[in-house]
C-alpha cells in the first residue's frame, strides 16, 4: 500500500528550482534511500516533508492525505537531522522524551519509552549527559532515539552517518537496517554514499539536479543504470567507459574498441554501426587466457590494494586507461608493467548512446 | 605548553594592580567620602585616616541636611524610588516588545524588515536634545509631561533598540534546525519559541536587559526636561546637593554608592546567565 505520495513536486527558492517536478510513491514499511551529490535537492526533499517549508506546486499525501497546510507538529514524522539538531539545553533523557511529551502520555510512559528505545541504540548509561557532553556517536544516536522514539508512521533520516567516525559510519550501516525493520516504519533515508544507500534502502532514488534520474533497488541501479551518470556514482573504482561501436560477427554483435572485440548479448543487433560508449566495471573485467581472440591488450601502469580486493590500473596498447578490481589471491600476481589481456562477460557489458548518454537496453 | 617564569608572573601581578588602582581608585575614594563631613573632605592636604560619620546616610535617607545655612529638605530616596520605577518599567516593557521583535527580524525575511530594524536602530543616533523640545510640546499637549508611563515611553528610545538588536544577534546565532526539530516532536510554534528559542537566547536577553537597565539608570537629560521634581530619578535628584551653602560632597558621594547599588547587584545576579551561554555546544560545526 502506498503510504507516502510525492506527486510532481517543485520547489524553487528565488529564481533556484531546487526540486523540479518530482514524483514517488513509499510503500508502507518501505525503506527508500535518496541518494544524490550534494546540493541535488535531497534535504530541501525531507524538509518539505516535514513541513520546514512548502512546495510551490505538486502534492505530498501520507495515507491519501495532503500534508498541505497541515503545520509540522501535525505531521506525525520522525526526524534525524544531519546536525543532529539536539537541545543543547536539554539533557539526552529531555531530547529523547520531548516527541512523548508532545503526545500528552504520562511521565511513567515517557520514562518507559525513553529507556526503551535508548536501550536498543546503546545510551542508557548518557541519558543524564547534556549534548555538549556527549561523543559525536552519542549524539547521532540521542538523535536517532529522538525521532524514533514516538514510532512516527514516517521516518525520514538526513544523512544521519553523515559526521560520525569511519569506524561507527561502517557498524551502524549493519545495524540501522535491522533496527529500522524492527520499528515497521516507512523510511526515507537521505545520503551522498553510495554504499549507504544500497546497504539501507529497499529502493533508491537518484537525486541530481533536482530531478530523480532513476528510482529502483539496488541491483537494478547498479547493474541497469539508467545514464552514464548514475553508472558513475554507484561503484568504487568507478566505471571504466570505453568509446566504440556495435560491430557484427557472424549471428551475433561484437563491441568493437580500438582493437579489441568483445563479445556482445543479444538484443542489440539494430545498433550495429551506431557510435555507442560501452561501460564495463572494473570488478566484471578479468584476465583473458592467453590467445583469446578480441580480448584487450594492456600494460600495468598501476597496482592500488583496497582491503581484500586489489585494483589495477591498466593502459591498452591504443592509450585508453582503465581499473580492474579482482579478490586478492583470485588471480596470480602480476606486477607493474607486465603486459596481460582483459576481457569481460557478454552480459556485464552496458551500452550508452553517445549523445544523449542514456543507457540502451537490449531489445527482446 | 608555555610555562611563565617568576618574573613573567610578577611583572603580570603589578600590571594588573595598576590597571585596577587605575579603574577602582575613584570609586574607592568616594566610598571613603561618603563616610565623612564635607569639613573633612575639603582639608588640606587630604588625608586617608578619618573618622568615619554615617551623618550622610542618613541625612539621605530621613530626607533632613543639615548644613550652615539651616535644614534643606531632600527627596533622594524618592528620587531613588523613580529610578527604580522608570529602569526596571522601560526594560520590562523593552524586553516585552523587543525580543518577539528581534525573533521576528532575525527568522522572517518580510517587506522593509531591515528598513524597520535599522529604523529602530536609528532612534539611538538621533541627538536627544533635537528630539526633547518637540516631545515636550507633544506630552503636554497630551497630558503625559511628567507621568512614569510618558518617562517610560521615552525611555524606549534608548532601551528598545538596544535590546531589539542584541537579541536578534543571539537569536540568529540559533540553528533554525532545532527549532525544527522541536515542533517536528510535535510542539506547537508557540511552545517551541517559550521552550527552545527564548532558553537559547537567555544570554543575550540578560546582557541586553542588563546593558539598558544601565543606560536607562545612568540617563539625565530626558528626565531633566521631562520630569518635574516628584518623578525625577537620581540623577536629576543629585543636583539638589548644590546647594546655596555650597557643594555636598559628603552626600553626593553617599548617595552615588547608593544608586551604583542596585546595577552593581543586577549584573552580579546576570553575570551566571551571561556565562551561561557561552559553554553550550549546539549544533556541530
Amino acid at each position: 500500500m502506498t503510504m507516502l505520495d510525492l506527486q510532481r513536486v517543485t520547489k524553487r527558492y528565488g529564481k533556484d528550482t531546487v526540486l523540479d517536478d518530482i514524483s514517488l510513491s513509499v510503500d508502507e514499511g518501505e525503506t527508500v534511500a535518496i541518494f544524490g551529490p550534494s546540493g541535488a535537492g535531497k534535504t530541501v526533499l525531507l524538509r518539505l516533508i516535514a513541513g520546514m517549508a512548502e512546495p510551490e506546486e505538486g502534492a505530498i499525501l501520507v495515507n491519501g492525505e495532503d500534508l498541505i497546510d497541515v503545520a509540522p507538529e501535525n505531521r506525525a514524522v520522525g526526524m534525524a537531522f544531519q546536525n543532529f539538531a539536539l537541545f543543547p539545553h536539554m539533557s539526552a533523557f529531555e531530547n529523547i522524551a520531548s516527541p512523548l511529551e508532545a503526545r500528552r502520555s504520562t511521565k511513567d510512559a515517557v520514562a518507559d519509552g525513553v529507556h526503551k528505545i535508548a536501550k536498543l541504540l546503546k545510551i542508557d548509561h548518557v541519558l543524564g549527559h547534556a549534548p555538549r557532553e556527549l561523543s559525536n556517536g552519542q549524539k547521532q544516536r540521542t538523535a536517532l532515539a529522538r525521532a524514533l522514539v514516538a514510532a512516527p508512521r514516517l521516518l525520514l533520516l538526513d544523512d544521519p552517518l553523515r559526521n560520525v567516525d569511519a569506524k561507527l559510519r561502517f557498524e551502524m550501516r549493519l545495524e540501522l537496517p535491522r533496527l529500522l525493520e524492527g520499528f515497521g516504519s516507512t523510511v526515507l533515508y537521505v545520503t551522498q554514499d553510495y554504499r549507504e544507500a544500497m546497504a539501507l534502502g529497499n529502493r533508491i532514488g537518484v537525486l541530481i539536479d533536482g530531478h530523480f534520474v532513476q528510482i529502483g533497488t539496488p541491483e537494478d541501479i547498479y547493474l541497469t543504470p539508467t545514464t552514464i551518470e548514475v553508472a558513475e556514482l554507484f561503484g568504487d573504482p568507478v566505471i571504466n567507459l570505453f568509446e566504440g561501436r556495435v560491430e557484427k560477427a557472424g549471428d551475433g554483435t561484437t563491441a568493437a574498441i580500438g582493437d579489441a572485440k568483445l563479445p556482445l548479448p543479444t538484443g542489440y543487433e539494430d545498433q550495429v554501426g551506431q557510435p555507442v560508449i560501452f561501460g564495463i566495471r572494473p570488478e566484471n573485467i578479468a584476465k583473458a587466457d592467453d590467445g583469446t581472440a578480441g580480448a584487450i591488450a594492456a600494460k600495468v601502469a598501476a597496482l592500488l590494494p583496497l582491503n581484500d580486493r586489489l585494483v589495477r590500473l591498466l593502459v591498452s596498447d591504443d592509450g585508453h586507461e582503465f581499473y580492474t578490481s579482482r579478490d586478492l589471491g583470485s588471480e596470480e600476481a602480476v606486477g607493474e608493467g607486465a603486459r596481460l589481456s582483459v576481457s569481460a562477460a557478454p552480459q556485464d557489458i552496458i551500452l550508452f548512446e553517445r549523445d544523449s548518454r542514456r543507457r540502451i537496453a537490449p531489445a527482446r | 605548553m608555555h610555562h611563565t617564569t617568576t618574573g613573567e608572573k610578577i611583572l603580570r601581578g603589578v600590571l594588573i594592580t595598576l590597571a585596577l588602582v587605575f579603574f577602582l581608585f575613584p570609586i574607592f575614594w568616594i566610598l571613603l567620602m561618603s563616610f565623612q563631613t564635607n569639613a573633612q573632605i575639603l582639608r588640606i592636604p587630604p588625608s586617608l585616616f578619618f573618622e568615619p560619620t554615617l551623618i550622610n546616610y542618613t541625612s539621605l535617607i530621613t530626607g533632613e541636611l543639615q548644613t550652615a545655612a539651616g535644614s534643606l529638605k531632600l527627596e533622594f530616596m524618592h528620587n531613588l524610588w523613580n529610578s527604580v520605577i522608570l529602569s526596571t518599567g522601560s526594560v520590562l516593557i523593552s524586553l516585552l516588545l523587543g525580543v518577539p521583535a528581534a525573533y521576528a527580524f532575525a527568522r522572517y525575511k518580510f517587506r522593509f524588515s531591515e528598513d524597520i530594524a535599522f529604523t529602530l536602530l536609528s532612534f539611538k543616533f538621533a541627538p536627544p536634545l533635537l528630539v526633547l523640545l518637540p516631545l515636550t510640546l507633544y506630552f503636554q499637549a497630551i497630558g503625559l509631561a511628567n507621568t512614569y508611563i510618558g518617562l517610560i515611553w521615552v525611555y524606549q528610545l534608548i532601551t528598545l533598540p538596544l535590546i531589539l538588536w542584541i537579541v536578534r544577534g543571539y537569536f540568529e546565532d540559533i540553528s533554525p534546525d532545532i527549532e525544527h526539530a522541536y515542533r517536528i516532536a510535535g510542539h506547537s510554534w508557540a511552545k517551541t519559541f517559550m521552550k527552545i528559542s527564548i532558553p537559547l537566547a537567555r544570554p543575550g536577553i540578560a546582557a541586553a536587559g542588563l546593558l539598558s537597565f544601565i543606560f536607562a539608570w545612568n540617563n539625565f537629560v530626558f528626565a531633566l526636561v521631562l520630569a518635574s521634581a516628584d518623578k525625577q530619578p537620581v540623577t536629576v535628584g543629585a543636583l539638589a546637593f548644590v546647594t546655596a551653602s555650597g557643594i555636598q560632597y559628603g552626600q553626593i558621594a553617599a548617595a552615588v554608592v547608593i544608586s551604583i547599588t542596585p546595577t552593581l547587584a543586577l549584573a552580579l545576579f546576570a553575570q551566571r546567565y551571561l556565562v551561561e551561554g557561552l559553554s553550550l555546544g549546539a549544533v556541530k560545526g
